[in-house]
């Protein structure tokens, strides 16, 4: 992505917008068709059997309604159907009702990501009559390890065309809708009715709230999946009279260090993959009637460990402000309600967080201005205070390795560093003292406006380069509290360095 | 006697382990719990109150004084977000 792109990449760019333009047109235009028949509750399409005539109803999305009244059977499944989705309606616990009903629910998959993957594919596979995705990022290519109704040639494009394509592909006889903005207190739980159950398959916790709220007012059932690292979690929540939401399990938010994304701490891409899976499968159980829900459990996996934990829930919490007896948040008070305060953090999706501004910019460099200092101070000390994982995978030459998780630990030995360098720099100028010495003193004495020599003799020059260069800020605000007051920090970090200075060095 | 403590998602990070071993004085309840772990995970301290207990694999109230025995099994269980 750093090369500028040529003539065939802007005109692949050109026919993507195309192509993604008219695609939410012909989903708008489907919206609407589908918006008139007024969904069935899950609940009501689980337990009852289908009222005669419900097979016209079940056949509304698809072209060619060949469904014919065998011998009253009235399961509405045309020939193609019962020979596409044989194997499990001639399953003894499932059959065709079970498979009929599939075939006339609808299921919204909220995010298009690591779990709505094997979610929507399954979903779309085993026949579920309509799919709505809502997503309202772009796939990139540091997605698709985990990502994988996404393809190398669908990156760039919107996630929900991208999986309504691939879903399409998989059955052409299903109705998939995109819905390319996110989910938003405005529209949830307008959106939410629209279907018979709901698949949280959000990265945030906002969006899981807001989520879970939504499901709550509008009375959907709403099967929650998480996955980050090495963890998963699955559970069925605002399901049948006392089923709890996921404000009774968890009413405090977690505190935004809590809160591990993709993006920044990692995830073993078969993970959501585990978890999504089983989030398809608990909207077939819900939408067929068969098999038991996973309502008042709580599925706990530990991937790393092998360990499958299933904790049983409480009833609904009468005094949860979402579902208990006296709800505050409803229909009518959600679209204000302010999820970003409420959970200290904003939706943001697989996206860098804000840049911070800790110290004045006066007193931070860019990356081509440190290119051009480690040329020029062969003394200078340049501390990365990344993660391991990080640093190595690449780093700039010479750069010291201090993370930032346990920066205090590294503080002794940046002093000797300093000191060793300091060293270095006064044996070279007994030697020879050569010009560029001079220079290099000079320089120094720059570089240490905000320094706290005090007309003491001058400190090799040291920078601190993170990510981004939000933790290089506070490793530099640190080391201020510590008395090393020169240490300079660089704007935009390894990805800025990336861009503006070396197009080879590796982003991730 | 001893319980054997589970930990999942960020309390195995703040713990340093996936699980360990608490010894509790005979008798105690589930009150003692979070006391006894913070003295032993002062890192824990960091979930706040977001995360779930259970005992045995069933939900545990926040509070909530149940008796312990020896050999019982206890999670700490903190929501993910990521997707
Ligand atoms: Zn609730």
């Amino acid at each position: 992505m750093s090369s500028p792109p040529g003539a065939l990449e802007q005109e692949l760019e050109r026919l993507r917008a195309q192509n993604a333009q008219l695609q939410a047109e012909l989903d708008a235009v489907r919206g609407v068709q589908a918006g008139a028949a007024p969904p069935v509750a899950a609940a009501a399409a689980a337990q009852e059997e289908p009222p005669a005539g419900a097979a016209n109803g079940a056949a509304c999305c698809r072209p060619v309604a060949a469904a014919r009244d065998w011998d009253g059977l009235q399961h509405g499944l045309d020939k193609d159907q019962i020979a596409r989705y044989s194997r499990q309606i001639i399953l003894h616990s499932f059959g065709v009702q079970a498979q009929a009903r599939l075939c006339r629910g609808s299921v919204l998959i909220v995010g298009a990501g690591g779990l709505g993957s094997p979610a929507a594919l399954y979903l779309a596979a085993a026949g579920v009559g309509r799919v709505g995705i809502v997503d309202r990022d772009t796939v990139e290519l540091s997605n698709i390890h985990r990502q994988v109704i996404h393809k190398e040639a669908t990156v760039g494009m919107h996630k929900a065309l991208s999986a309504a394509e691939a879903c399409r592909a998989l059955n052409s006889s299903i109705q998939v809708e995109t819905h390319l903005e996110a989910l938003t207190p405005a529209n949830a739980v307008q959106l939410v009715r629209q279907y018979d159950v709901v698949v949280d398959a959000s990265d945030n916790a906002p969006t899981r709230y807001l989520i879970s709220d939504a499901c709550c007012a509008a009375g959907r059932s709403l099967v929650s999946g998480a996955a980050i690292g090495t963890d998963g979690q699955l559970t069925v929540y605002c399901h049948g009279e006392d089923g709890p939401c996921y404000r009774c399990l968890f009413p405090e938010a977690p505190a935004a260090g809590n809160c591990a994304r993709c993006v920044d701490a990692g995830v073993l891409g078969v993970v959501p993959g585990v978890i999504g899976t089983l989030q398809a499968l608990e909207a077939v159980k819900l939408l067929s009637g068969v098999g038991d829900p996973l309502s008042r459990r709580l599925l706990v996996v530990d991937c790393a460990a092998g360990r499958f934990h299933s904790v049983k829930l409480r009833a609904r919490s009468p005094n949860c402000v979402a579902c208990g007896a006296a709800p505050s948040i409803t229909t009518a008070s959600l679209p204000s309600y302010d999820y970003a305060a409420f959970t200290g953090q904003a939706a943001a999706n697989d996206a860098a967080p804000q840049p911070l501004q800790l110290i004045p910019r006066e007193e931070r460099i860019t990356p081509a201005e440190l290119q051009r200092r480690l040329a020029s101070q062969p003394t200078a000390v340049l501390l990365d205070v990344r993660p391991a994982e990080q640093f190595n995978i690449c780093h700039l030459p010479g750069a010291v390795h201090t993370p930032f998780k346990h920066f205090d630990r590294y503080v002794e030995a940046i002093q000797e560093r300093l000191a060793a360098a300091a060293a270095g720099a006064a044996a070279a100028g007994q030697a020879a003292a050569p010009p560029a010495a001079e220079q290099q003193q000079q320089q120094d004495q720059q570089d240490q406006q905000n320094g706290s020599a005090d007309g003491l003799q001058p400190q090799p020059p040291l920078y601190v380069v993170c990510r981004r260069g939000n933790d290089s800020q506070r490793a530099v605000a640190r080391l201020r509290q510590l008395g090393i007051s020169h240490a300079v920090d660089v704007v935009g970090g390894v990805e800025a360095w990336a861009r503006e200075v070396d197009p080879s060095f590796p982003l991730y | 006697m001893e319980v054997r403590v589970l930990f999942f998602a960020r309390s195995r990070e703040l713990a340093g382990a996936s699980e360990a071993t608490l010894s509790l004085q005979p008798g105690s309840t589930t009150a003692a719990l979070m006391p006894h772990l913070l003295e032993q995970f002062p890192q824990l301290s960091e979930l706040g109150t977001s995360f779930v207990l259970s005992l045995n694999q069933e939900y545990l109230a926040p509070g909530e004084a149940q008796p312990l025995k020896a050999g019982d099994e206890v999670a700490v269980i903190p929501p993910i977000s990521g997707g």
